[in-house]
């Protein structure tokens, strides 16, 4: 059995929505570069919608799958959608990591995360409870 | 092009060590504590693969025992002598940073049950010096054991002159060569070494199988306890076909030892050129005293795991000392204690190659290795900061 499954594999060797975006309103960043990963996130929104979005990250092959797959699953979709992707959607979207990868896919909901909490700040309006409240899940075996 | 440069962790067996091995599955499948034919003959060949083994290392056959491995012979090693020195009320033992987990391990045990572990700075060159060993032994000192060559970096420790100090001191030396037998000339005579550990697979042998030496007169303890295999050191019926691949490919490797480095240096040394061109990368460990094969370098702001995933769809199969590869998701003690940043540690990268390489392979390995460095650091948020002079570089 490989490392990764196919889906992963994919996301990893042919990232969605890479790159930085210069037109961003919306910029967050998660991990640090002692741990081994770092992920930040571009989002581009207009009339409520996630019109782009994009990422870097510096990381293993499951981060860089893990933003990949959490960037296209907020593309498009209107920012309260955004505002409630989980880890676990991301983890299900790619069909699975390994245990000790898990913590990959909390990055990426996280910098997505601070990523809206700076659009928030930015266009002056108030913070969702959402963010507010938001504790990245417990890391296992991390 | 597939290139498999992962030499430190495992060998591709060769056909004289496969050869070796068969007879003794299909024909001469006795015990050799047995005493009719096929038993004997066994027991012969064991023998005679002893004595293959000592004459490659220049000790007796009576001072070889067989193992399952290089981990198991560092363990039989450490406990022997850590047991011999608390008989004598000297608990104190010296070892190095960057020792092999086996050695470490072992160690940290020890020191749990009331020994004193001085361990050597490697930092910089990944070289202890010899003095360092000198003025750290003490009168309760037992034991000196540093390995041979590092798995990771692979620098060649000063070995004889460690070993004439331990002699004068009168304290016993044990060395992990598994890196380095069938690679470097080692003689344990003349290089003072009172135990030494090896393991079949690092020279194009079977896996399970290694040997520990141990001179004549050093005691030694049991990790196994059974039968009288071994001189009742180490119990279990011998893998008698491991042992006959283990010392067809010892006899091999030595015999050619030589020649395989006169041809894979210099393709080693094109290699390290060519990654030292790589900007804002360094090479790990001293570039001469190194093993023939071994290439370590960091490059900065990028990590590990995506390296090798990438360098395996081109065909190469490497390592790194990348957190995310280890298991246990801590970056390499080895490149920590030579004293590498952690960040930059993540972006390690070993690539250790054998006698089959050709220079072809080489150019193809800096080309693939330049192409995925960049494109990781074109995705890496802190190659950006880098670039825009948000964060310093460690590597210049």
């Amino acid at each position: 059995m490989a490392l990764y499954n196919e889906k992963v594999m994919d996301h990893f060797r042919n990232p969605r929505n890479v790159g930085a975006l210069e037109d961003a309103n919306g910029v967050g960043e998660s991990g640090n570069a002692v741990c081994g990963d770092i992920m930040k996130v571009y989002l581009k929104i207009e009339d409520g919608i996630v019109k782009d979005v994009g990422f870097e990250t510096f990381g293993c092959g499951s981060a860089i799958a893990s933003s990949s797959m959490a960037t296209e699953l907020i593309k498009g979709k209107p920012v309260e959608e955004a505002l409630e992707l989980s880890n676990k959607a991301v983890v299900e979207a790619l069909e699975g990591l390994p245990l000790r990868k898990v913590h990959c896919s909390i990055l990426a909901e996280e910098a997505i995360k601070a990523a809206l909490e700076d659009y928030y700040r930015k266009q002056g309006l108030p913070i969702p409870q959402k963010i507010l409240d938001y504790k990245p899940a417990v890391e296992e075996d991390h | 092009m597939k290139i498999y440069a992962d030499n430190a962790a495992t060998t591709r067996m060769s056909r004289r060590a496969i050869e070796a091995m068969i007879p003794y599955m299909e024909e001469v499948y006795g015990n050799p504590s047995s005493l009719y034919s096929i038993g004997q003959e066994a027991k012969d060949a064991l023998e005679s693969a002893r004595e293959t083994v000592a004459g490659c290392l220049g000790c007796s056959p009576g001072e070889i025992i067989f193992t399952s491995g290089g981990s198991e012979a560092d363990n039989q090693a450490l406990f022997s002598a850590a047991s011999a020195g608390e008989r004598k009320g000297k608990k104190h033992i010296i070892s190095t940073a960057f020792e092999h987990h086996a050695v470490l391990h072992a160690l940290k045990r020890l020191e749990k049950e009331g020994f004193e572990i001085t361990l050597l700075d490697v930092s910089g060159s990944g070289v202890v010096s010899p003095k360092q060993v000198e003025e750290a032994i003490r009168p309760d000192t037992c034991l000196v054991t540093i390995m041979y060559a590092n798995n990771e970096i692979g620098t060649i420790q000063p070995i004889a002159e460690i070993g004439r100090i331990c002699r004068e001191k009168g304290v016993t030396f044990h060395t992990d060569a598994v890196q380095a037998v069938g690679h470097v000339n080692i003689n344990v005579k003349d290089e003072n070494i009172d135990m030494l550990s090896l393991s079949a697979h690092k020279f194009h042998g079977p896996k399970g199988v290694g040997a520990l030496y141990c001179r004549k007169g050093i005691p030694l303890l049991n990790l196994i306890e059974g039968g009288a295999q071994e001189g009742g050191k180490r119990g279990g019926t011998e893998n008698v076909p491991g042992i006959m691949g283990l010392a067809a490919a010892m006899q091999e490797a030595c015999d050619k030892i030589d020649e395989s480095a006169a041809h894979i240096t210099p393709l080693r040394d094109r290699l390290i050129e060519g990654l030292e061109r790589i900007p804002h990368s360094i090479l790990n460990g001293d570039c001469k005293k190194r093993l023939p094969g071994n290439v370590n370098f960091c490059f900065e702001a990028i990590e590990g795991e995506s390296l090798l995933l990438l360098l395996d769809d081109k065909g190469i199969s490497a390592s790194s000392g990348s957190a995310c590869t280890s298991g246990s998701l801590h970056a390499s003690h080895v490149l920590l204690a030579l004293g590498r940043a952690v960040e930059i540690a993540h972006g390690s990268l070993r690539l250790s190659i054998a006698e089959d390489i050709t220079q072809e392979q080489v150019d193809y390995m800096i080309k693939a290795v330049d192409e995925v460095v960049a494109y990781l650091r074109s995705i890496s948020p802190v190659w950006r900061d880098l670039q825009e002079g948000k964060r310093e570089f460690i590597l210049k």
